[in-house]
């Protein structure tokens, strides 16, 4: 029930801020704000206590393999509650090392964000942070649902609030990247629909059982054509996400365009429901045409890797740099999770956590500077570091981070894919390593723009951070330089859950290696 | 014709007796309130009635009638869409209309009554009568507000196209009935598809009767009149023909070939498949080019019945399931869309058309603004809303049926649609004051303004005062909406035990 709970909480949350900003009175605003805080406050402490009570299970191996016909270890915790029995829909949640670890960061980075927002949202601030809850409530859920209905209903509820987030108080181009955000990921998330249904069907045609359930689909016999297509429904929502090239376009446009929040939640968790995606459901449920799929996918991150740090680097302005760095270092989680080994997984893993630290901070960043002088161009700014010396520091530290400095979680997350990208394909691996070398001159070139240099324009009212974005940054600044001193905790926790995935995948491959290939029949559909 | 047959067609019997009932309340004691009251009483009673029906169900009463769960089932629905529709029409008839508006409710009753026999018709004979029921209130109806020069340009165009519409229909239904020698559906089905299929007369005569229920469910190449007729029609009347007049027709539609497998004749599949995808694109494209609210929720419907023609090619079960489920949801969102229009449209704010007209609605209606925007996302299919189970039904069924092209066809017809359903939503959250629009308009240039008629600056809407039965019907749209798309068993535990008797 601690799952429900985690996503009823800023669900319930989301309303009674609302309710209690009717009107536009300060106090009601003020009162919403609390109101979101401590909803995430309340979920931190669900997940607090879900991090106690097992992370002595986490690394000790307690995950024994109970013998349902595939390996799928045990659940830490686990729902399921009928919901449309007539469909074989349940509302099933659970969790694992995985989504423990996600949801971690989704209720941190969602703190982040209401913080963020304490000054720069003025207007609607009851809806605002409705919106804002609404979407983590969403992202959590995307997390923690095995039943592909449920997964795919969250889906596309996180996305509604998300882009009333981005048109209603987002910068100027709003109404554009909204529109362009909302269609691609709503087509990508219908194309997915579409495979889910195949999947059920062939699945329903082939068992007699017509369900969603994650657990009773893996392992579907599917002959090679079908389940290339299904995978590549699949692939197409998770990629759109992600995001890979050539479906890349909507995102630096909705990371510039949204407000501070909206950048920071859709860069440090949407993003990441992409990737999670890929290792829960693609991956794991077409494992055959996955491994067939391989060298595309990859080649797909390396492009984004080394595309994203291009473009990155032509930038001036500052959020729409801090977002096609996004690309980049999503890349090496493609990269990572089609190279499915044990250490490119850890890798994309960690990758995952860090880029949602470091570039959820950079957006802050930019939040901070926006608010104070009205522009993200970066031709406008200069030598701040004589002005604002921590946002300077802190600066610096994230743009280190952004580029992989040894010590920062970032490092490690882009060496494991590496090094896993290294026996999967080296070629891919060296490829991929070039973009290292252009993400040093992207993020330098950034605090050399901002931060030093000649001052271009002179800001009258530059004052440092404010002590809640020193809050902020220090939190984050010991989460990041966590990670990458001592990220042994997330490793121990992702280990098992990555173990079931890489086994389920095993499994199936030598089921059907074992059977040759088995056409499947041509069924009546049962369902009602 | 005994006792259980007329217990079995109650509901259509207290329907048309309430009718008369209205007629001679206004006979006697004129009074707009009153009639309404009757008007919304005798539908609650009818509604009702189908309890005391259901255990005769299935029941073939006379040659012309056949009432089973599937009758039974649409017969709710239409009398729920006619409940909602009579609720909504009287604060709009309070607020706009001087002189006479009782009759309003009796005409109403009568289309109803129509509607509901054609769910129920099993014959060619009661189809016609049903239909020219529902027509001819209709014709009526949407002229209603007869100083208005636009709705009796409506009224003139719809009965114009309904009466060459019926004329087809009725030749086809001759040529049916010369080839065949019998107009009952059971027997036209058992015949048609096995010998008849290649006969050039028998495809005439289901050309022509195709061309006769396309107009009614306002599909392409059929649907010209419906733009027009919408937006002249008073919205409530517009939210019937939508609702009402549209689902009626398709049950029929759906039970004639409901014991027949389309699929064994290429042709027709493939007729109903150009048709579908034809009425998606042309409802969604030209759906863009509109500013007038109206005409938008037009070419939405248009595109939705493309939607609805997806699940009918499916194959089995399914099929009907999904039909129901996406006509009941299309049913509250329809109602719930042009019911936003009706509360709002009066003498303060005008006939609130314009996309314009709904900038700033967030901030001076909140509730509204909220209950439109639940209303156009089930629209679009969003989750926590009807239309998304709908929606989720409809593909479904076709991915069961493999039919992949016409699901490709509807994905991107979602998207195309998104786009005008968030066009609206946006322009009710975004301020009037002066700043947010003016500042945009600088930054970005005309292109993206024309596209969201956001740039000119108006006045903010005044405060309307939401009349108490329309706000009571958007109420409870809004649950109904909510419920269904959140926690569908119930409905569909209905809906699965009205479908037996149909397979």
């Amino acid at each position: 029930m601690i799952l429900a709970w985690l996503i009823i909480t800023p669900f319930a949350g989301g309303v009674l801020a609302w309710t209690l900003a009717r009107g536009r009175g300060l106090l009601g605003g003020l009162a919403s704000r609390w109101v979101s805080m401590i909803a995430l406050a309340i979920d931190l402490l669900l997940v607090v206590r879900l991090w106690a009570n097992y992370y002595g299970a986490l690394g000790t191996g307690a995950f024994s393999l109970s013998g349902i016909s595939l390996p799928y270890g045990k659940w830490l915790k686990e729902l399921a509650v009928p919901w449309i029995p007539q469909a074989g829909i349940s509302i099933h949640l659970a969790m694992d090392g995985l989504s423990l670890l996600l949801v971690t960061l989704t209720v941190v980075l969602g703190m982040v964000s209401v913080a963020a927002s304490w000054s720069e949202i003025k207007d609607r601030v009851g809806f605002f942070h409705f919106n804002l809850l609404w979407t983590l409530s969403g992202i959590l859920g995307v997390f923690l649902a095995l039943d592909l209905f449920l997964f795919y209903f969250f889906w596309e509820m996180m996305l509604v609030p998300m882009y009333f987030l981005i048109a209603v108080w987002g910068h100027e181009r709003r109404l554009y990247a909204s529109v362009k955000f909302f269609i691609f990921t709503q087509v990508s998330g219908l194309f997915m629909l579409l495979s889910i249904l195949g999947l059920f069907f062939v699945h329903g045609a082939q068992t007699g059982v017509y369900t969603f359930d994650y657990l009773g689909l893996l392992g579907t016999r599917l002959a090679p054509d079908t389940a290339f297509w299904l995978m590549l429904g699949f692939f197409i929502a998770f990629a759109v996400k992600l995001p890979a090239v050539p479906v890349h376009s909507w995102l630096p446009d909705a990371h510039t365009e949204a407000p501070t929040a909206g950048s920071v939640i859709l860069a440090g968790l949407l993003l990441k429901t992409g990737a999670y995606g890929l290792l829960r459901f693609a991956v794991p449920l077409f494992p055959q045409a996955s491994v067939s799929f391989a060298p595309a996918a990859m080649a797909l991150g390396v492009i984004s890797i080394l595309y994203g740090a291009v473009l990155a680097y032509g930038q001036t302005d500052f959020k729409r740099l801090v977002a096609d760095t996004s690309i980049s270092h999503m890349g090496f989680v493609l990269l990572g999770i089609y190279a499915w080994n044990g250490i490119a997984l850890q890798g994309t893993v960690m990758q995952m956590l860090c880029h949602g630290i470091s570039t959820g901070m950079l957006f802050v960043l930019a939040g901070s500077i926006q608010e104070r002088i009205h522009t993200r161009d970066m031709r406008r700014m200069g030598r701040f570091w004589e002005k604002v010396p921590v946002m300077g520091g802190v600066g610096m530290l994230f743009a280190l981070a952004s580029l992989g400095l040894p010590g920062l979680g970032n490092f490690v997350g882009e060496f494991l894919v590496l090094l896993g990208a290294f026996r999967a394909s080296p070629v891919m691996a060296v490829i991929a390593s070039l973009g290292l070398v252009v993400s040093t001159v992207y993020a330098l070139w950034m605090v050399q723009q901002v931060f030093h240099g000649q001052p271009r324009e002179e800001h009258a009212l530059l004052p440092d951070l404010y002590p809640r974005e020193k809050g902020i940054a220090a939190a984050m600044i010991i989460l990041i330089v966590w990670l990458g001193l001592y990220p042994q905790p997330v490793i121990n926790a992702a280990r098992p859950a990555l173990e079931n995935l890489q086994k389920v995948r095993a499994a199936v491959l030598r089921q059907t290696q074992a059977e040759g290939n088995n056409p499947e029949r041509e069924g009546s559909n049962g369902l009602r | 014709m005994g006792y259980a047959d007329l217990l079995a067609s109650l509901p259509l019997v207290l329907a048309a007796a309430s009718s008369v009932a209205v007629m001679l309340i206004i006979a006697f004691y004129r009074n707009h309130g009153l009639a309404a009251l009757a008007t919304l009483a005798g539908l609650a009673v009818s509604f009702a009635s189908i309890v005391v029906a259901a255990p005769y169900a299935p029941r073939n009463v006379t040659g012309l009638l056949v009432i089973d769960g599937y009758a039974l089932f649409f017969i709710g629905l239409i009398f729920a869409g006619t409940f909602a529709a009579a609720m909504l029409a009287h604060g709009y008839l309070e607020k706009t209309l001087r002189g006479e508006r009782e009759e309003f409710y009796l005409l109403l009753l009568l289309a109803a009554t129509g509607a509901a026999v054609l769910a129920a018709s099993a014959h060619f004979a009661s189809f016609f009568l049903g239909l020219e029921t529902l027509s001819v209130s209709l014709y009526a109806l949407i002229s209603y507000p007869k100083g208005s020069e636009r709705a009796v340009e409506a009224g003139v165009k719809y009965l114009v196209l309904a009466a060459v519409s019926s004329a087809f229909l009725l030749f086809g239904m001759a040529l049916v009935y010369a080839r065949m020698g019998t107009m009952q559906f059971s027997g036209i089905a058992s015949m048609a598809l096995g010998t008849y299929m290649g006969d050039p007369v028998f495809l005439g005569a289901l050309a022509l009767i195709a061309a006769g229920v396309g107009f009614k469910l306002a599909v392409a190449p059929f649907h010209m009149w419906t733009p027009d007729v919408y937006e002249g029609a008073p919205p409530p009347v517009a939210a019937f023909v939508a609702t009402v007049s549209k689902g009626a027709m398709f049950a029929l539609f759906l039970r004639y070939f409901a014991r027949v497998d389309i699929h064994q004749s290429r042709s027709l599949v493939l007729a109903v498949a150009v048709i579908s995808i034809g009425s998606m694109f042309i409802g969604n494209l030209l759906a863009l080019l509109q500013n007038n609210v109206k005409r938008v929720l037009a070419y939405s419907s248009i595109a939705h019945l493309g939607y609805l023609l997806v699940a009918f090619l499916a194959a089995g079960a399914l099929r009907v399931t999904a039909s129901e489920y996406y006509l009941v949801s299309y049913f509250i969102t329809m109602l719930g869309a042009f019911g936003v229009v009706t509360v709002l449209a009066g003498k303060e704010a005008g006939e609130m058309e314009d996309i314009r007209d709904y900038r700033g609605l967030f901030a001076s209606h909140p509730v509204i603004a909220v209950v439109f925007s639940a209303m156009l996302f089930s629209l679009a299919g969003i989750p926590l809303t009807a239309g998304f189970i709908g929606k989720f039904y409809v593909i479904a069924a076709g991915a069961g049926s493999a039919l992949w092209t016409l699901l490709i066809a509807l994905a991107i017809n979602s998207a195309i649609g998104l786009f005008y359903y968030v066009r609206i939503i946006v322009s009710m959250y975004s301020n009037v004051e002066a700043g947010y629009p003016g500042e945009e308009a600088a930054h970005t240039g005309s292109g993206e303004h024309a596209v969201f008629g956001a740039g000119q600056m108006g006045g903010a809407p005044p405060v309307i005062a939401i009349p108490i039965g329309g706000g009571l019907a958007l109420a409870g749209l809004t649950l109904g909406l909510v419920w269904f798309g959140v926690y569908p068993p119930t409905l569909l535990s209905i809906i699965q035990k009205t479908i037996s008797s149909l397979m």
